[in-house]
C-alpha cells in the first residue's frame, strides 16, 4: 500500500521511457530509470498504436474480401475485371509518394524549408494521381456492370479498395493542412510531432496497399 | 532552435516510430536509409508483378509466392520507412506490432478457417431452395 501510495497523485507510475530528464529522477526512480520520455516518443508511440488499430480495422476487411472471393453470382471474377498495368501505375505512384513522404520529414526536421514544401507537394501530386487512377478503375468497373451490387465479390472489393481509398484521400487532406501550419506556424516543436504523425500516417497507407495489390490485385489475376 | 525539444542525449533512449536524427551530417545517413527501402520495395514489386503474369513456374505456388514477397516488403517498409528496429529504444514499438500482428493473424486466418468449414458442411444451394418452397 505504502509503495502505491508513494506513487499515487505523481504522474503515471509506468511511463514508457527510461534515461530522460535527470531532474526527474528521484520522482520515478523506482520505476524507471531516469523519468518519463519526452512529448515527441509519447505521440509516436500513441499515434503508433492508432496506426495499429487501423491496420486491426483493415484485416476485418482483407478477411471478408478472402471469404467472399469466390462468391461471384455468376457475374465477372477478377480475372477478368483486373487491369494489372493500371495496379503498376498506382502501385509506383504510392510507393514513390511514400519516399518523397520520407523527404519531407527529414526536411521538416532539417529545418529547411524549400526541401520539405517541394517533397510535400511532390507527395501530394503523387497522392492525387494514385486517387485519381482508383476513381477511373471504379467507374469503369461500375459503367461495365461490375458495380459493388453485382455480387458479394464485388461488395466486398469495393469495400476494401475503396477503404484504402478514402484513407488516402483524408491523408491528402491532412497533407495539405501540414503544409499550410508549417508555413503558418514554422518548424515548432508541436508542429514537427504533427508532421511526424502524418509521414506516419502515408508509410502505413503505402504497407496496406502492399496487402492490397498483392492480395487483392495480384492474386485475383493469377488465379 | 529555441523552441525545439531538448535533443536525445544517450543512444539507449526510447524512439519515436518514424523518428530521425535532427539535422547535420545524419541528413545524409536518413536520405541513405530511405532510399535502400525505396530499391528494395521496388525490386520486391516488380519481382511480385512479374510473378503474378508468368508461365515459367509451378502455377500452384504463386498465390505462396505472392504471400512471401507481400511480406517481405512490409518488413522493408516497417524497418526503412516506419524505422522499426530491434534496438532497445525500440522495445514499445516492436511490443506493440507484435500485438498487432497476432490480432491481425488471428481474424484472417480464423475468419477463413471457419467460413471454410462452415461452407463444406452447408447443403447445396438448390437443396435449401427446395427446402423453403
Amino acid at each position: 500500500m505504502s509503495s502505491f501510495e508513494a506513487t499515487a497523485g505523481r504522474g503515471d507510475p509506468h511511463p514508457i521511457g527510461y534515461n530522460r530528464e535527470p531532474a526527474h529522477h528521484s520522482r520515478t526512480a523506482e520505476h524507471a530509470a531516469g523519468g518519463v520520455a519526452s512529448k515527441r516518443i509519447v505521440v509516436g508511440y500513441g499515434f503508433w498504436i492508432f496506426l495499429l488499430s487501423d491496420i486491426v480495422m483493415f484485416s476485418t476487411l482483407f478477411a471478408t474480401y478472402a471469404v467472399l472471393v469466390g462468391q461471384t453470382a455468376g457475374g465477372p471474377s477478377g480475372r477478368e475485371l483486373f487491369d494489372l498495368r493500371n495496379t503498376g501505375i498506382e502501385t509506383a505512384c504510392l510507393l514513390l509518394s511514400s519516399f518523397t513522404c520520407g523527404l519531407a520529414s527529414i526536411g521538416a526536421q532539417a529545418h529547411r524549408g524549400s526541401w520539405f514544401y517541394a517533397a510535400m507537394a511532390a507527395t501530394f501530386m503523387l497522392g492525387t494521381a494514385f486517387i485519381g487512377l482508383e476513381v477511373r478503375e471504379f467507374v469503369g468497373l461500375v459503367a461495365r456492370g461490375a458495380g459493388p451490387t453485382r455480387s458479394a465479390f464485388l461488395s466486398a472489393f469495393f469495400t476494401l479498395v475503396g477503404c484504402h481509398g478514402l484513407h488516402v484521400t483524408a491523408g491528402l487532406l491532412w497533407l495539405l493542412t501540414m503544409m499550410a501550419q508549417v508555413f503558418a506556424k514554422g518548424y515548432r516543436a508541436d508542429i514537427l510531432r504533427r508532421v511526424l504523425c502524418f509521414s506516419l500516417f502515408w508509410h502505413a497507407l503505402d504497407i496496406v496497399w502492399v496487402a492490397l495489390f498483392s492480395m487483392v490485385y495480384l492474386m485475383g489475376a493469377a488465379a | 532552435m529555441s523552441h525545439s525539444e531538448p535533443e536525445i542525449v544517450a543512444d539507449h533512449a526510447d524512439a519515436a516510430p518514424g523518428y530521425e536524427p535532427p539535422d547535420g551530417h545524419d541528413v545524409v545517413r536518413a536520405l541513405g536509409t530511405y532510399l535502400i527501402g525505396l530499391g528494395l520495395a521496388t525490386l520486391l514489386t516488380i519481382v511480385s508483378f512479374f510473378i503474378a503474369r508468368t508461365t515459367l513456374v509451378w502455377q500452384p505456388s504463386i498465390p505462396v509466392a505472392l504471400a512471401v514477397l507481400a511480406i517481405a516488403q512490409m518488413g522493408v517498409h516497417l524497418v526503412f520507412f516506419l524505422h522499426i528496429t530491434t534496438g532497445p529504444d525500440n522495445v514499445n514499438n516492436v511490443m506493440a506490432l507484435a500485438f498487432g500482428v497476432l490480432i491481425v493473424l488471428l481474424v484472417i486466418t480464423g475468419s477463413l478457417w471457419i467460413m471454410a468449414h462452415m461452407n463444406q458442411n452447408m447443403m447445396p444451394m438448390d437443396q435449401i431452395m427446395q427446402m423453403q418452397r
